[in-house]
């Protein structure tokens, strides 16, 4: 059996362009590649995507594997796991990581088991052991409460990490690197699944995980008049508003407005917390914050001991103290 | 409409976070002292979502659960919400599995119980968030599969399933027999009715022993491992918060204000 050699990463396309987790993952990628002293390798998986093996060199592949079908329109687990098994089969990698998407959590375990290799989700770091060269997997277990560090002793070496956990190079559009085509070879009558239809998720303002202010609220506001309030703060900011479970279960604002392990992850500049713990489960989601800022009544919330700054009281007073403070130092 | 619901009992993921403690070899968590353990929450959206395609379209639901020491009050929740049978894979040799051995167990029992329209699974477990059985299982089994269902539809023979996706959802068509992962989208879980729990005091599970679903030993438990947890940390917080403070809470929030101006944060 020949080697297994190199890093490749699935790149996800969208709106023609690649998507930000594969710029990401191509940057965290080349990482790992230079310190196997190995090539970076890049996998285009889609219907109309060839045009994009330049940029995926850009942003630091070696090598772009290209599959372009009709049939790969719309992601579907009978039509990608053979596709990516074939790829696999062709470039023989060392190491293989996607995205923590809907795609890639789908297709990374199943297409794991069909390898008879493992695969760990949801990965915040990857490294290379510098003794073993094994992929060190980095990801959070227990909701949060703990991470984990997997290594895997089959090939490829499967890993999906979450969107920002890794920065992309600046493209450089003189790089040069090789393209190689690869058959999908689909049999249109072993797909088991049509998508009828996909519907975008409607949002109002800035996108959460685009935002670089991020007012998040807890249960502690208490209803959708309160997040109201937090909703102020983020227009007066240019930001967006998120929450932790408890509200968007309760429907004080939308389902997708949740921030932690089973919602959104945001990076953004500042993130001012109110009324919310701190509990693993939502940290898991802000973490990544340049600066947080607390706003609880308990001073023992774990939230203090994630802060940089915070004040200890009762929000409904704070809140449009701080908001009537900020409106002034805005104008000036 | 034949549907088979995997669970498994896990220390409760609701327990304070001061209470969850790494045992000193550094690669299992001690469960907390006085916290009984849970029906995995993730698994009874699962649960949640055969309940609802029974509702709506008849049919048996068996839930099936692996692990050892499982409580028989814990894990017959399912019974109680209104699952028809319960099957405990019920062996010490099934500790510490990984995704691998769990899904290769899952679907030795699932091939003696014979027939099923649908599969259920969690989108992951509330343990090691691995998010991989459902998957496996369904390539095991050579299985059409559907990932983080919102909703479920049984129409001509297909389930059409809402899957939640990073845009917002996509509806996919899918042929019986599959497999289905429930995301917390499908609706909170309902609680067991008096009925049911009456139901399910008097049921007793069938357990299944390694020999009775016919597993290669070396596959099963950390035997069948795939991954290798090299170790097992709680991150370290910094916990350097300066705390602002004033006469009151309106100026400690004015306060504040200046002082993220200050530091060039706003």
């Amino acid at each position: 059996m020949a080697e297994n050699k190199g890093v490749l990463v699935l790149c996800e396309t969208k709106e023609g362009k690649l998507a930000s987790i594969s710029t990401e993952l191509l940057g965290g990628g080349s990482k790992l590649a230079k310190d196997l002293g190995q090539e970076l390798l890049a996998v285009l998986v889609g219907s109309g995507v060839a045009n994009l093996a330049p940029e995926a060199t850009a942003y630091g592949a070696d090598k772009v594997y290209v599959v372009d079908d009709p049939l790969l329109k719309d992601y579907q687990t009978d039509s990608y796991v053979p596709v990516m098994e074939k790829v696999v089969g062709q470039a023989m990698p060392q190491v293989l990581i996607m995205g923590q998407t809907s795609i890639g959590r789908d297709l990374a375990p199943r297409l794991a088991f069909r390898l008879n290799t493992a695969v760990s989700l949801g990965c915040l770091e990857l490294a290379i052991d510098p003794q073993s060269k094994k992929l060190l997997q980095t990801k959070p277990v227990y909701g949060g409460n703990a991470q984990a560090v997997f290594i895997t002793e089959s090939f490829p070496q499967i890993a999906t990490v979450r969107p920002k956990a890794m920065v992309p190079l600046a493209p450089d559009q003189s790089r040069k690197g090789e393209v190689i085509k690869i058959d999908a070879g689909l049999d249109a009558s072993a797909i088991r699944t049509k998508v009828l239809e996909k519907v975008p998720e409607e949002v109002a303002g800035i996108k959460l995980e685009d935002a670089e202010v991020v007012v998040g609220g807890g249960r502690g506001i208490g209803s959708a008049e309160g997040f109201a309030q937090l909703e102020e703060i983020a227009r007066l900011l240019k930001g967006a508003v998120g929450a932790t479970r408890p509200p968007c279960d309760n429907g004080w604002v939308p389902a997708g407005a949740q921030i932690g392990l089973t919602g959104k992850i945001v990076t953004p500049d500042l993130y001012i917390a109110v009324a919310l713990s701190g509990s693993s489960q939502h940290m898991s989601g802000c973490s990544g914050s340049k600066a947080i800022v607390a706003i609880n009544k308990d001073p023992e919330a774990n939230i203090f001991r994630e802060a940089r700054f915070g004040v200890v009281g009762d929000w409904k007073k704070i809140i449009p103290a701080f908001t009537e403070k900020l409106k002034e130092l805005l104008a000036k | 409409m034949n549907m088979i619901v995997c669970i498994k009992q896990v220390i409760d993921p609701e327990a304070p976070p001061a209470s969850f403690k790494i045992d000193p070899s550094g690669n299992k968590v001690v469960p907390p002292a006085g916290v009984s353990p849970v029906v995995d929450p993730y698994a009874e959206y699962a649960v949640e979502a055969a309940l609802k395609v029974k509702d709506a379209s008849g049919g048996k639901v068996t839930a099936l659960s692996l692990g050892s020491n499982q409580l028989r009050d814990i894990v017959k929740k399912p019974l109680a919400m209104g699952a028809d049978e319960l099957i405990l894979l019920e062996d010490e040799a099934f500790d510490e599995s990984d995704s691998w051995s769990t899904a290769y167990a899952l679907a030795r029992a699932i091939k003696k119980i014979g027939e099923y329209d649908i599969i259920f699974c969690g989108r992951e477990a509330s343990d090691w968030n691995a998010g991989q059985v459902g998957s496996g299982l369904a390539e095991i089994l050579g299985l059409p599969s559907v990932t983080l269902a919102e909703k479920i539809d049984i129409a001509d023979g297909k389930a059409k399933v809402q899957r939640k996706t990073d845009e917002g959802y996509e509806v996919v068509e899918i042929s019986l027999p599959c497999l289905i992962t429930a995301s917390n989208e499908i609706g909170e879980p309902r609680y067991p009715t008096i009925k049911g729990i009456m139901a399910a005091k008097k049921k007793e599970p069938v357990v299944w022993k390694p020999a009775d679903i016919g597993v290669d030993a070396a596959q099963i438990g950390a035997a069948g491992r795939r991954t290798k947890l090299q170790k097992l940390f709680q991150p370290v917080r910094e916990g350097k918060c300066e705390i602002i403070e004033g006469e009151n809470p309106e100026e400690a929030a004015a306060n504040l204000a200046v002082k993220l101006r200050e530091v060039k944060v706003l």
